[in-house]
């Protein structure tokens, strides 16, 4: 995805001469070169900041909920379904944002490149069309993207943003050899004892920092119900608690969530946050054909219904 | 001393309640498994009182409201429909057996319903055992 940073600068200063908006987010160089730091851009002397590459994953409609400015943000498939969600629950204005769309080719996972180089410090990274550089002190080797991907990015149905104002580059073809839930099956399949034993495995690790719900576009409720007095869930790393914890977010995501995989990169133990979500994604696929955030008009899952829908389970 | 079931059942207050209602008055028989609790509306049952109720130690959950269509609030259970299916399969995603968790339609004049319904469920239950999913097994220092 190189190339794509000139242009984003350019969009930015244009946008920011044309006085088209007050603030511009985007990412701009971290410390750490596997995480780009999330930037609010109001200057437009700081646009030579701005940058883009394959390691910009978190999603950056989180810093929209609420805002009351005119702003200029980048977003790939799944930021821009984020916005979508945003619009529909009133939480930012369709004319008061403009949506420099990003054809997105995947993020790296940046676990599974230091898994490979055996968790040496990167000192930085280079990209090159369908490969990357890694380098450390000492040490470089390059990787093909293709085989570093994360998880939602291989199986992603909708890498080009559904609404913007412009794109940055021509829009790419979905990858289509993956199919989207198969984990998810993989689990169904299993019999309550070992479902209970999968599930207990996958998230002993939580240590309840909530990063995953700080991180979260869709999670933006003044309070949250893990921080209310009463009713009161427990607060503790037992197991009964952090799947308390995972279920009631989850059901809070349900139909809403884009699956943009921000909550399992952020995570510092590696659960796999996402596969709660991804079955209720599932079952609202299924039962209902839905697919969260992809038009203006129909409302939210969970907000609308029809007289058919689905109720054999009664 | 044999082991009995606690049931925790979210009725209606406009159809479920009354028949709960109904079937009291004409002396019909049901297992007394049920702790019933009543809600406005079937719409009113939240994810959390559910889980709620299983971290509370009950064996299982079991929501009733108005048939689709005649809900006193118009369409509030058509909602509730579409939340509690995700639910449903969500819990039995993470391993809670099927049989913990009921969603029943029942108006104010099926008081017979009620009463086979209760006793289908306090059966099936009672077959299952009792439930640990949710309970905690250390307490929690503050």
């Amino acid at each position: 995805m190189e190339g794509y940073t000139e242009k984003i600068r350019q969009i930015a200063k244009r946008l920011f001469e044309e006085k088209r908006i007050d603030i511009f987010i985007g990412y701009e160089k971290g410390t750490n070169p596997f995480f780009p730091r999330p930037t609010l851009i109001s200057d437009p002397q700081e646009v030579e900041k701005l940058i883009w590459n394959s390691n910009c994953g978190l999603n950056l409609c989180t810093y929209l909920t609420g805002r009351k400015e005119r702003i200029g943000i980048v977003a790939t498939g799944c930021v821009s379904r984020s916005i979508v969600n945003h619009i529909i629950e009133n939480q930012i204005k369709r004319e008061k944002i403009y949506i420099v769309g990003i054809p997105c080719k995947g993020i790296i996972d940046y676990r599974k490149v230091l898994r490979r180089i055996e968790g040496k410090e990167v000192l930085r990274i280079e990209e090159e069309g369908e490969s990357f550089k890694v380098i450390c002190d000492g040490f470089e080797e390059r990787f093909k993207k293709e085989d570093f991907l994360q998880e939602n990015c291989l199986s992603c149905t909708h890498p080009n943003p559904v609404i913007y104002d412009e794109l940055v580059a021509d829009p790419v073809t979905p990858r289509s050899e993956r199919p989207v839930y198969k984990d998810v099956e993989e689990i169904e399949k299993k019999s309550p004892k070992e479902k209970r034993s999968y599930i207990e495995q996958a998230i002993e690790g939580c240590i309840r920092c909530y990063a995953c719900r700080n991180v979260c576009p869709h999670c933006y409720c003044p309070t949250c119900f893990i921080d209310e007095k009463i009713p009161y869930f427990g607060k503790s790393i037992d197991f009964v608690d952090t799947l308390t914890f995972h279920i009631i977010r989850a059901m809070h995501l349900a139909g809403r969530c884009t699956d943009c995989g921000s909550c399992e990169r952020v995570c510092p133990m590696g659960i796999p946050i996402r596969i709660f979500v991804k079955k209720l994604n599932k079952d609202a696929f299924e039962l209902f054909s839905w697919q969260s955030g992809m038009s203006l008009e129909k409302g939210q899952l969970l907000s609308t219904y029809r007289r058919d829908d689905y109720d054999d389970f009664i | 001393m044999e082991w009995k079931p606690k049931i925790v059942a979210f009725l209606c207050n406009w159809c479920s309640y009354g028949a709960a209602d109904l079937a009291g008055v004409s002396r019909l028989q049901y297992p007394p498994y049920f702790r019933i609790i009543r809600v406005p509306c079937s719409s009113r049952v939240d994810t959390r009182f559910i889980i709620q109720a299983f971290r509370n130690g009950a064996d299982a959950v079991w929501v009733s409201g108005c048939h689709p269509g005649d809900c006193h609030y118009i369409e509030g259970n058509m909602y509730a429909r579409r939340r509690f299916v995700l639910l449903k399969r969500l819990l039995e995603f993470i391993g809670i057996e099927p049989e913990r968790i009921f969603f029943s339609w029942i108006s104010s004049a099926e008081g017979t319903k009620f009463a086979e319904t209760a006793k289908l469920i306090a059966e099936k239950v009672k077959k299952l055992g009792p439930s640990d999913f949710f309970v905690k097994r250390r307490a929690e220092v503050p």
